[in-house]
């Protein structure tokens, strides 16, 4: 017969540790689990966005039921357990199942800490533990009104901006002088108290609440000890936790401040173990989940009677609010044997801390930015002598080299049949098969024997990687690329030159950087016709021989030689004028589908190459421009209905996309730039993952950029907040021109990005106000030039030879 | 073919043409098309990538040949056959300049069902 396995309490730590059994050996044991809540195991973690309505319970389960069943687990829900009998070596649960046992668990995590002032008990009165208490919270939040939070910690902030998100004035109440002590400096402390202001939360700290004050039997208000009173109607207090004690405590195991154990997670009893934040372990109690998994680890193992042996922990917290970025880890306090390295970066609201004894990183404060992190704390737990990087650390790991799987292991390690270029289906062995076979030894020569990378270039890394696998130093990847076959220049010397000499045509580029070709090809020439465009605007006269044939129809071609037409629409809004004129151009035409884009536009699909002119005439008749879905350059404006019409908008969203797309359109730019404004942090027009997107908020405006959806997928990184929407403009405005002057054509704002360095970047956008205002005048300029239609143009007959065939021949004398 | 077997047809003038670009000449359901260099030479090929299918017309035009727009595909301009690593032919057809006017020369039909 299987040993009986009880464990009391089915939170996250329990959960994590039967993942790590049933991964070693999933028929040990019989389960049995109580849990006083009523319900599966979910990821806790997560309230705080159940709570300010950005995921249900649903989204946040961590096991289902059907997970349960799966693994032959009975799960109590809703069964607290009242009673360990060890002697009988059984649990009585309060509904009064009784369960024996040969190995006990006891995971029964921590309490809320309700200080006992008067008024603790009154109804309204709250605490922000699980699922329940946001259920609570939600209810009376649906009643409006205000609400106090007492108690500036981690998830005091959390459930603060919750019920702010869920539209309550929100108070919080904070004893020390300083926001998250525990976590946070003083500078840090004080950047995270003004940004939870700039959201309309009011903070006040060095605030000692006296009383809650009551009202027909509810709560009313707090009273602190110097007289003021704030007025509430729910009162959260998140004052801390302490580890739940009392079941073990009565049975007689061996406790403290929680429950003792040693490394193998064993209490004073040896059929009993203790797992999660009822712990005690070294004198040490966790609140955190990463001590917990790792405590979890090694108990799975112990039950199957592995070696192991927990050692403690060290622990990095992070905020979970969304739109502040917060991380701290180990100890930050200041002393004589102790150096710190600061970096503070006002504008872009960054401040970095790392303190260091004897070269080692003992504490990190991140704020603003904290994708280093995790970096971070790395070195912290390992130790690393940084005294080489001294110089660099402070900026993060992108400075040091050698990331921590580095990519060329990476590649290394993929099996043969892995595909590497998704586009083209070609897998790793077809690649280094026609390396070594074909006597490959070029990016280009790879491309063009396998197709591998030849599609939209992503994988071209993981190309380069194979390269350097297969012919070790026969691969010379340093080499600068030159832009095409036709010249032996790079894009960056391209640029130079042409400014430096004053080049302001296309044979005169080929003829001073000397050409191998007398024409160009069509990798070159489309650049160079860009970089002229955009560095001299009202000289030069755009080359439309040299673009391709999307911009130079203004239509996009379609696989079967057909068009489509992307009208524009300011922001993404229409009117039924618009949309009559699109119904009847599309019956006119007999135009075959028609397509919501990605961007908020509509897409008439497969339009004859003739037929255009007269689509845009009559489109033009109520308006439409055309909407550039075909150009390098600007092409959409999502926006969501912000402050208009919905109920959490702060700004007027939609207005701004449509001033910054009346204001940008017709720009050409390297690549295509998609821009996306949302009117809140909610972030229904996606903006964090754009080339440039605006998120509104109470405060200002947060400015985001280098993002991307397509085939690489990154978050966008942030400029910087502003306050107003003229800042706005003048920072986008500056920013995009930046992109236009230094970008690689093909190149898209997150590869410029990470090619010159997003630090960088933002230092020239946000801190030289006169670099800003000149790049802002020269891109004014050159909107000068490019904002014509070009659909009116082609309709009052402009390149009219694009569009007809040069003859129609009747052979009857081939007869 | 022997230049004798051809009906030449008068198609256009050379200005007709961009530099580095083409134009189209339908004739019996197939298009034809007249690439004019940057050095002003004629080149006639039928309008149909060898890989894709695509309008070659509608491509970029280096010295002597034309990437297709929709596969991207190099075809040289005088004889139509496919550079670089990749293999193909397109379908080409003669072509004369007289001063400014273009011939586009058509096999005769005779004999060919
Ligand atoms: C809102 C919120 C946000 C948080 N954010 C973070 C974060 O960002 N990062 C982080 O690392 N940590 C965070 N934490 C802390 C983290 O959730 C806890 O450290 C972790 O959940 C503790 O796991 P546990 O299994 O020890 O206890 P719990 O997950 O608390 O589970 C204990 C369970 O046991 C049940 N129970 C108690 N007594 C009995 C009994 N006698 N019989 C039966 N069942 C019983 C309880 O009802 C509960 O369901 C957060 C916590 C909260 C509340
Ligand atoms: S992003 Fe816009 S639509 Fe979405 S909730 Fe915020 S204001 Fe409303
Ligand atoms: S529309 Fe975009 S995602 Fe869809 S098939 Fe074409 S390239 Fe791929």
């Amino acid at each position: 017969m299987k040993k009986k396995l009880v464990i009391v309490g089915n939170g996250m730590a329990p959960g994590r540790m039967l993942e790590y059994l049933f991964e070693k050996d999933p028929d040990v044991y019989d389960i049995t689990i109580f849990n006083a809540e009523p319900r599966v195991n979910y990821n806790r973690l997560m309230l705080s966005p159940v709570l300010s309505g950005e995921k249900s319970y649903e989204d946040i389960i961590t096991h289902n039921d059907d997970w349960y069943t799966d693994h032959g687990i009975t799960l109590h829900k809703g069964a607290r357990i009242a009673e360990i009998d060890r002697n009988a070596r059984a649990v009585l649960s309060d509904t009064g199942i009784k369960a024996p046992y040969d190995k006990l668990v006891i995971a029964t995590g921590s309490n809320p800490f309700i200080i006992p002032m008067p008024g603790h008990d009154l109804d309204g009165v709250l605490v922000y533990r699980d699922l329940d208490d946001v259920e609570h919270m939600l209810a009376a939040a649906k009643q409006g009104g205000s609400a106090v939070v007492i108690g500036g910690g981690l998830l005091g902030l959390e459930a603060a901006a919750g019920l702010k998100e869920q539209g309550m004035d929100v108070t919080v109440l904070h004893l020390m002088p300083t926001l998250m002590e525990r976590q946070m400096d003083e500078a840090s402390g004080h950047l995270l108290k003004e940004a939870m202001m700039e959201r309309g939360i009011d903070i006040l700290t060095n605030a000692n609440s006296k009383t809650i004050l009551e009202r027909d039997g509810k709560v009313c208000g707090v009273e602190l000890d110097n007289g003021t009173i704030i007025e509430a109607s729910i009162v959260v207090m998140a004052v801390g936790i302490r580890p739940s004690i009392a079941l073990a405590k009565e049975a007689g195991l061996a406790c403290n401040r929680g429950i003792i154990v040693n490394d193998q997670m064993l209490t004073s009893d040896p059929d009993i173990y203790a797992l999660g934040e009822c712990v005690e372990h070294k004198e040490q109690c966790y609140g955190l989940v990463a001590p917990l998994y790792e405590m979890a680890a090694v108990l799975a193992n112990d039950l199957l009677g592995q070696q192991a042996a927990y050692q403690g922990s060290v622990t990095a917290t992070k905020l979970k609010v969304t739109g502040i970025d917060l991380y701290s880890a180990g100890d930050f306090a200041q002393g004589p044997d102790r150096e710190e390295i600061v970096l503070r970066d006002a504008t872009a609201g960054v401040y970095k801390r790392l303190v260091l004894k004897d070269n080692r990183i003992i504490g990190a404060v991140l704020y603003g930015e904290t994708a280093d992190g995790p970096w971070f704390f790395d070195q912290l737990k390992k130790g690393t002598d940084i005294s080489q990087m001294r110089e660099t650390l402070i900026f993060g790991q992108a400075y040091q080299g050698g990331a921590p799987l580095d990519p060329m292991e990476a590649v290394a390690a993929l099996p043969d049949d892995a595909e590497i270029c998704g586009c083209n289906g070609i897998c790793k062995s077809t690649i280094t098969t026609s390396i070594t076979e074909l006597g490959l030894s070029s990016l280009e020569e790879v491309r063009a024997h396998t197709k591998a990378s030849a599609s939209c270039g992503t994988c071209s890394n993981l190309v380069e990687n194979l390269l350097e696998l297969t012919l070790g130093d026969g691969y010379n990847p340093n080499a600068t690329l030159p832009i095409c076959p036709c010249s032996d220049h790079d894009h960056a010397t391209i640029r130079k030159e042409i400014r430096r000499q004053g080049l302001k045509s296309i044979p005169a580029v080929l003829q001073a950087l000397e050409w191998k070709s007398s024409t160009g090809c069509a990798k070159c020439r489309p650049a160079l016709n860009y970089y002229l465009v955009a560095d001299w605007p009202g000289d030069y006269e755009d080359d439309y021989q040299s673009r391709f044939i999307n911009e130079r129809v203004h239509a996009n071609i379609q696989k079967d030689g057909t068009y489509s037409v992307v009208p524009r629409m300011w922001g993404g809004v229409t009117n039924a004028a618009e949309l009559r004129a699109i119904a009847d151009v599309v019956d006119k035409f007999d135009i075959p589908t028609v397509k919501v884009t990605g961007g908020q536009r509509i897409d008439l699909l497969g339009i004859e190459k003739q037929d255009l002119p007269a689509v845009w005439e009559d489109l033009g008749k109520v308006g439409f421009v055309s909407g550039q879905a075909y150009a390098k350059g600007l092409r959409t404006v999502k926006t969501c209905v912000g402050s208009d019409w919905c109920r959490f908008g702060t700004q007027d969203s939609t207005g701004l996309g449509i001033r910054i797309e009346k204001f940008c359109w017709g720009s050409w730019t390297p690549a295509k730039l998609k821009l996306a404004v949302s009117g809140c942090p909610r972030n229904c027009a996606e903006a964090t993952c754009k080339d440039i997107g605006i998120i509104c908020g109470q405060g200002g405006y947060d400015i985001q950029f280098a993002g991307a959806a397509g085939l690489d997928i990154h978050g966008t990184q942030s400029l910087g907040i502003v306050k107003s929407q003229d800042a706005v403009m003048e920072h986008v405005v500056a920013l995009i021109q930046l992109y236009r002057e230094e970008g690689h054509y093909l190149e898209r704002i997150y590869k410029w990005a990470a090619r010159v360095g997003v630090e960088n970047i933002r230092q020239r956008i946000m801190d030289d106000a006169d670099l800003r205002q000149q790049l802002y005048e020269r891109f004014v300029y050159s909107q000068r030039f490019a904002q014509v239609d070009p659909w009116s143009e082609r309709v009052s007959g402009k390149d009219k030879h694009e569009f007809n065939p040069m003859a129609v021949l009747k052979l009857e004398a081939a007869e | 073919m022997r230049q004798d077997d051809l009906l030449w047809i008068a198609i256009g003038s050379l200005s007709d043409i961009p530099q580095r670009g083409a134009r189209c000449v339908e004739h019996s359901g197939k298009v034809i098309a007249i690439f004019r260099s940057f050095e002003d030479e004629i080149f006639a090929l039928e309008d149909i990538c060898t890989n894709c299918d695509g309008p070659i017309s509608q491509g970029i035009v280096s010295d002597r040949s034309v990437s297709c727009p929709i596969c991207n595909w190099e075809i040289d301009l005088k004889n139509g056959q496919a550079l670089g690593a990749d293999v193909g032919q397109v379908q080409t057809y003669a072509i004369q300049r007289q001063e400014q006017d273009i011939l586009l020369g058509l096999p005769l039909a005779r004999g060919v069902a």
